[in-house]
């Protein structure tokens, strides 16, 4: 009796073991065992994308959208230089991923084999971690290693390198049950002195803000925060990868902070005199020049599994390193058998003043407008799917009115590249939410440059019946360059007018989906309510919209927070 | 600030290319960088001499310690420690010369390890800056080649860096 398993057999039956439902990926020449693997199994179901950058941004989609780990698979050479973009998207936004990547057989390493690269090197900069597997003995743990690596911790993509003589040699198979390494042991429970230290300032607190980034919802700790901000009743603001983090249609929400953020938010920011950030990063998108945002004039506290991630551009006063859901359990337990209360007639006035930013109703835009504004779109796409939507995006101008308009109040609904602002992310990553979330609607709201980006993978879509809908705002120009050619080049459009575009109608046809233009403002939310009612159908809307419009609020580069310019 | 940092990290092909590779992608400046295995075979000892204010200093040691292959960061100049580099140089040594370069190596205690008709070839450890004030000390146009390790460190006493 032949025991023993080969290295592809041993590579799915891993990822049986990990529970992966969906691999996305394209096959090449040293992956080829690992597809015969495959093929004889139907546990791990593999999604054929057309392009490997679109493997990686649905794995990553996948996993934005669920609590699991995303899987792509490419093959060596091109396959792992086309994925690495969107491992690189991941990376930024510290997503769990594990990526699968075929390598020249170990005996042709290093000779410039065909379709040979370094696929180590060339990654490494971009993941949480890469390994290569010389050894079919390794194989296994490395996988193990690798999931939980992933996933632990600060999330991020995690490489494996396999070359394919290790995929076709044999050895005996046994999926470890845990991984044990002497270098790696993420810390999530917070010091509770630090805690205990952070709970004071809050109950001291006259002007107090709440900041809460991408890792609370890294840390599936939506409930938790929600349960803090209403206890305490303070402000909250999320950044861009936050948001649902906290409900945007609680009233003790101020909407998105930074650069693109509300006034009322960025002001109560800069005007706060205790900050409490959980599982956020002080990006400069956020907090714009960190000269005009100190430590000096309030006090901070700063939630992050990460150490890096504290006092590196801005210095904080009580760092607590942590999962946010575990501080957060710890620290509403410790307020919660505190007598004292915040100051509640500093409070009172706090909000006073919050709400006086909030009535200069920053988001304000001409609703009477003849031409589609792009902002009146995602509002009526809000209301069509009642908030329930699964959102993803692309990057540019549509990119900020989808994160002001529309409103999340769940985790996980909101997915777009923030760190890496990748355009041609939206469409492949729809497709792994869709696969994720199979009863759920998915629309992605896109720009008719960024959707060019991966627009071949509407072939996809076709091929496993995905019933996206794809809200492009079609402004004829890279809005958010042509914005910055206005505002601080001298209105000279260079290279940002988006000429020759498809007739996006017919391109979604020809694919096998169904088309609309939709020109007139009177016509959208006649065309949303058709569209979702097509349930099993992708409907591309192209959406006419107004080319002047621009983001508001704005922070320009290098300014500080209160030093917006408005509508 | 000049700050020496010591680190234990697995001893597996590619461990040292994450740590420079760290370096070179945020822009931290290396002063020098040495690495060899220890006693025990699966770790290997790192010693990094980099100068920079604290603060960046605090971001390279968390960045050191977040990459998987490190075990241990420790950075030595927060205490007590020693540090000791090892040079080679070969100078040329002829005539009156031979006996005044011997005399020199002699007060640093270096050793001659190498000899020729017209060269010495000159071992000598400390710390860097007393490997400086040799080369200060011989006549620069008879040096003909100096190999450095750069600096390795360890904590005084009982301060010790263990897996
Ligand atoms: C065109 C464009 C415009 C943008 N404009 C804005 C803007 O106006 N406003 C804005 O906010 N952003 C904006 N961004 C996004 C910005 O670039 C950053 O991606 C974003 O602000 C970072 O969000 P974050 O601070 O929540 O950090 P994330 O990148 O989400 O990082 C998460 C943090 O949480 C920590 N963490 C992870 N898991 C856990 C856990 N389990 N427990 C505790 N901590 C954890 C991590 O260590 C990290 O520090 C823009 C991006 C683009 C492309
Ligand atoms: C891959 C990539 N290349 C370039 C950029 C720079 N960039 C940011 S936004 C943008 C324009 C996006 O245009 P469009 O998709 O039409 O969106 P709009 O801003 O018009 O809404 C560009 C080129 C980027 N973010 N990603
Ligand atoms: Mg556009």
């Amino acid at each position: 009796m032949d025991t023993e398993l080969t290295g592809a057999e041993i590579t799915i039956r891993c990822l049986q073991e990990e529970g992966v439902d969906y691999i996305f990926g394209y096959p090449g020449g040293a992956v080829l065992y690992i597809y015969d693997e495959l093929f004889k199994q139907d546990k791990v179901k593999h999604v054929l994308v057309r392009h490997e950058q679109a493997a990686v941004h649905a794995a990553d989609g996948y996993a934005r959208s669920s609590t699991k780990v995303g899987v792509a698979l490419v093959t060596s050479g091109p396959g792992v230089t086309n994925a690495v973009t969107g491992i690189a998207t991941a990376y930024m936004d510290s997503i769990p991923l594990v990526i699968i990547s075929g390598q020249v057989p170990t005996h042709a390493i290093g000779l410039d084999a065909f379709q040979e690269v370094d696929t180590v090197g060339i990654t490494r900069p971009c993941v949480k971690h890469n390994f290569l597997v010389k050894d079919i003995a390794e194989l296994a743990t490395t996988i193990k290693k690798a999931f939980y690596i992933a996933s632990t911790g600060r999330p991020g993509p995690v490489l494996v390198d396999i070359p394919k003589d290790v995929s076709q040699q044999k050895t005996a198979f046994a999926y470890p049950e845990s991984v044990a390494m002497r270098s790696y042991h993420p810390i999530t429970k917070g010091h509770a002195g630090q805690i205990k230290k952070a709970a004071q300032l809050i109950l001291d607190a006259k002007r107090p803000m709440i900041y809460a980034g991408g890792g609370v919802i890294l840390s599936n700790a939506a409930m938790q925060l929600t349960e803090l901000v209403r206890m305490l009743g303070f402000p909250c603001t999320n950044t861009l990868m936050g948001l649902g983090g906290f409900p945007a249609t609680d009233k003790h929400s101020v909407g998105m902070l930074g650069m693109h953020g509300t006034y009322e938010a960025n002001m109560a920011m800069q005007h706060c005199d205790v900050l409490i950030a959980i599982g956020a990063r002080f990006d400069d998108r956020v907090i714009g020049n960190p000269k005009h945002f100190s430590n000096e004039e309030r006090k901070i506290i700063h939630i992050d599994i990460d150490p890096s991630s504290i006092s590196k551009r801005v210095k904080v006063d009580v760092p607590i390193v942590g999962s946010v859901s575990e501080v957060l359990v710890e620290l509403i337990k410790l307020l919660k058998t505190r007598k004292e209360r915040p100051d509640q007639i500093a409070l009172k006035a706090w909000w006073t003043q919050v709400d006086l930013w909030r009535a200069r109703d920053c988001l304000k835009y001409d609703r009477a407008s003849a031409i589609i504004k792009p902002q009146m779109v995602v509002e009526k796409l809000y209301q069509a799917t009642k908030g329930n939507a699964f959102i993803t995006s692309d990057v540019g101008q549509h990119q900020m009115w989808a994160a002001q308009f529309y409103k999340f109040d769940k985790p996980r609904r909101w997915i777009n590249s923030g760190g890496l602002g990748t355009m041609g992310f939206g469409l492949p990553a729809a497709m792994g939410v869709q696969f994720a979330n199979p009863r759920g609607s998915v629309a992605c709201i896109t720009g008719e440059a960024s959707i060019q980006m991966c627009i071949q993978e509407l072939s996809t879509c076709k091929q496993y019946g995905l019933p996206l809908k794809i809200v492009n705002l079609n402004n004829r120009y890279m809005g958010m360059v042509r914005q910055w050619q206005e505002f601080f080049h001298g209105n000279r459009y260079a290279e940002s007018y988006m000429n020759a575009l498809p007739d996006f109608v017919k391109l979604a046809e020809s694919y096998g989906h169904v088309g609309m233009k939709i020109e007139q403002p009177g016509d959208i939310e006649g065309a949303l309510k058709e569209a979702f009612k097509l349930k099993d159908r992708l409907v591309f809307m192209d959406f006419i919209t107004d080319q002047t419009e621009n983001v508001f609020p704005m922070i320009p580069g290098g300014k500080g927070l209160s030093e917006m310019i408005l509508v | 600030m000049r700050h020496i940092i010591s680190l234990l990290m697995e001893n597996e092909a590619g461990a040292l290319s994450r740590v420079a590779g760290l370096f070179s992608a945020r822009g931290y400046n290396i002063e020098s960088l040495t690495v060899a295995p220890t006693e025990d075979p699966t770790l290997s000892r790192m010693t990094l001499v980099t100068v920079d204010s604290d603060d960046v200093v605090e971001q390279i040691t968390k960045q050191l310690n977040k990459l998987i292959e490190v075990v241990k960061v420790v950075d030595l100049s927060d205490g007590v420690h020693i540090e000791r580099e090892l040079m080679l140089v070969k100078v040329r040594a002829v005539d009156k010369g031979r006996e005044e370069i011997k005399r020199m190596v002699d007060i640093f205690r270096g050793r001659i390890i190498d000899v020729t008709d017209t060269s010495y070839t000159i071992e000598l450890t400390g710390t860097g800056s007393k490997l400086d004030a040799f080369l200060d000390t011989i006549e620069r146009s008879t040096i003909l080649e100096t190999v450095r390790t750069g600096a390795s460190g360890i904590g005084r006493g009982e301060r010790i860096l263990k897996a």
